[in-house]
């Protein structure tokens, strides 16, 4: 029996191809947005965390304020001195570098071209990676007296000099000459999409000075010894920054001392509640495309009244044609699923590779909306149905 | 009538809507209608032979009587037990064919077939079998739509034969036809009564048509008006 209503259904199928492509067209859109979205936006959250763990994990960031990301303005910034300070009472610590970042435009002849400028130390190359292509980075002196040298990156290079040589050449940033004395290697984009070689990197003397105007410095990065406990240090950096910037004792920290993990979450957590975001979103589609399953499935049930009639007329039991309903419907259904399946891989990967994240199978989501989509259609291919196999055939017959 | 009847309607009435509305379209049949009989049911349009063909072929429940088929009470059946006589002892053809559209003449034959479970290959065959009895071998992929309303109806007619039926009911089998099909076909219908042993109950308004039954019943206003036997029948 199942096997004869398998073939019935399919020949139902058939007799209506267009009633069944529009059928399907919906599933498909509605699972292939889904997949396709949280597929993207896992693999976004796994790209975020993969280039924040490869900035190495002996690697501490201070900031200012309570927490990470806006809001945190109103705490009091880090000075000169900071930088110092823990370079001579932390033994376990490698390199500290200080920084102030400012947008600026930069000119070189006819060229100009809007970057950030970032103010720091020798140490700034060392703790982020940084190798140079050509030239060298800042001396002690030209630290110390905040001369009007800097290093730029690929980026930079490319808007000003084009295919020239930079090494040497004289940019001018608001109204002074500043001398390029390195160029950095290339790196691509950072972890939130922006540009990591649009920089231009002076010694903080002369950003505070020349560009920021204040003696402030926005942000610690801070290097921690190998083969010492990373959690030591942070506790020591804490109290050394709560007693500098004189906290008392039932105060909370107006700073926050960071390590790579910590910030790997920060950061995907906010692309987990985009990802989220835009799953709820296709997930709104797909529902639509249920609707329409629903509609359609209601439409022809009508439409097929007469042709249960028929059936029933002709020796088949209720439970024969609700199977065959049933069977078409899933048919139909999981067919959509599997269709949006594919065509979301193929887009997820496609869409990966074009925005540089990493492409994350979900077996979850997946399964998720093909047995959504399943239910669709044993809901909405069932139910209608039901009334009309329920008929006599007669009246079934005689349905206009 | 004898007590080995086939069909033994007793009493039974219909009643089409309700209220004010109510329209009573059998006003109390009896009939006995005994294996390998061939019945032709005439009478005025209205005068309500589709009504009880309907109730015969187990389409329509009656309002009140007693149907009994092989003496069992067929009113007292569950839906899927007359959904399982129907499948397995008649063959009905409707008035208006009742094909399936877009649905090839091969494959609208076959389906009561499906329905019992049959081999694709015996359903294949006895579906030709029954569209060359009907004479439209060569048009077994043609759909409805394709087809003449006499052609249709041929189909509607080898579909309820292609299961071999205890009995045929028809509803005017040879309503859209010309003469000399019409001709055919009731040759076939009385071939399938004489060889085949199928009962036969059709309803007809051309008395040419009921000259091939060996009964004829007439109907006015919901109730037997005379029931004759046809000695020169076949
Ligand atoms: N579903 C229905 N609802 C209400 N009245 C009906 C219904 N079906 C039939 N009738 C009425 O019952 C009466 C008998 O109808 P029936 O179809 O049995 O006539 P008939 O003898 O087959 O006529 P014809 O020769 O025109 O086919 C008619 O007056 C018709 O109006
Ligand atoms: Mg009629």
């Amino acid at each position: 029996m199942l096997w004869n209503t398998l073939l019935l259904a399919l020949r139902a199928i058939r007799r209506n191809l267009m009633r069944s492509f529009l059928t399907i067209l919906g599933i498909v859109i509605g699972v292939a947005a889904v997949i396709t979205m949280v597929t993207l936006g896992n693999g976004a959250t796994r790209s975020v965390s993969d280039q924040i763990s490869s900035m190495g994990s002996n690697l501490l960031i201070v900031i200012p304020g309570q927490r990470f990301g806006p809001g945190s303005e109103g705490a009091p910034k880090f000075k000169n001195a900071d930088v110092e300070a823990i370079r001579n009472q932390i033994s376990a610590i490698e390199r500290v570098a200080p920084v102030v970042s400012k947008t600026a435009t930069a000119v070189y002849q006819a060229n100009n071209w809007s970057t950030v400028v970032t103010g720091s130390n020798d140490d700034y190359f060392q703790a982020g990676n940084w190798e140079l292509a050509d030239g060298r980075t800042f001396s002690e002196s030209e630290e110390r007296a905040g001369k009007a040298v800097c290093v730029i990156g690929e980026t930079v290079r490319d808007k000003l000099f084009g295919r020239q040589n930079p090494v040497g050449g004289e940019i001018r940033i608001k109204q002074f000459a500043c001398e390029v004395i390195g160029l950095l290697k290339p790196k691509g984009q950072s972890a939130m999409g922006s540009d990591q070689d649009d920089t231009v990197v002076m010694p903080l003397r002369t950003v505070q000075r020349r560009l920021s105007g204040s003696q402030d410095v926005n942000r610690l990065t801070v290097s921690v010894k190998a083969q010492t406990s990373i959690d030591a240090v942070k506790k020591q950096l804490t109290l050394l920054m709560r007693e500098r910037r004189k906290i008392g004792e039932n105060e909370d920290n107006d700073f926050q001392v960071m390590d790579t993990r910590q910030i790997a979450e920060t950061l995907t957590s906010t692309t987990r509640i985009l990802t989220m975001l835009l799953g709820a979103v296709a997930a709104v589609s797909l529902l639509v495309g249920g609707i329409g399953i629903m509609n359609i499935m209601l439409v022809s049930v009508t439409e097929r009244t007469r042709e249960i009639g028929i059936r029933l007329a002709i020796g088949a039991l209720e439970r024969e044609v609700l199977l065959q309903f049933l069977i078409e419907a899933v048919v139909l259904s999981s067919l959509g699923g599997l269709i949006g399946i594919a065509l979301a891989t193929g887009a997820s990967i496609g869409l990966a590779g074009m925005m540089g994240v990493t492409y994350l199978f979900d077996p979850t989501i997946n399964l998720l909306s093909f047995l959504f989509s399943a239910a669709i259609g044993v809901v909405f291919g069932y139910f209608p149905a039901r009334r009309a196999a329920g008929l006599n055939p007669i009246d079934a017959l005689r349905h206009e | 009538m004898s007590d080995t009847a086939l069909i033994r309607l007793s009493g039974i009435t219909k009643i089409y809507g309700r209220g004010q509305a109510a329209f009573q379209a059998l006003k109390g049949i009896d009939l006995a209608i005994d294996a390998g009989d061939f019945v032709a049911i005439m009478g005025p349009s209205g005068s309500g032979k589709s009504t009880v063909m309907n109730i015969l072929g187990c389409l329509d429940t009656p309002t009140s009587g007693a149907y009994e088929f092989e003496g069992v009470h067929v009113e007292q059946l569950t839906r899927n037990q007359r959904a399982l006589l129907r499948r397995n002892y008649l063959g009905f053809v409707f008035q208006g064919f009742n094909l399936l559209s877009r649905t090839t003449a091969l494959e609208n034959v076959e389906l009561p077939l499906i329905y019992r479970g049959a081999a694709a290959a015996a359903r294949h065959a006895a579906a030709r079998a029954a569209l060359a009895q009907v004479g439209l071998e060569g048009w077994e992929h043609h759909t409805p739509a394709e087809l003449s309303g006499g052609q249709q109806q041929r189909v509607a007619i080898a579909r309820a034969i292609v299961t071999q039926p205890t009995v045929l009911l028809a509803d005017e089998p040879t309503g859209n036809l010309d003469t000399h099909t019409s001709q055919e076909i009731m040759s076939l219908i009385g071939s399938l009564n004489r060889d085949h042993g199928i009962t036969v109950l059709m309803v007809t308004h051309e008395p040419d048509m009921a000259e091939y039954a060996k009964r004829i019943i007439h109907f006015i206003d919901g109730s037997v008006d005379s029931d004759r036997r046809h000695e020169d029948a076949a």
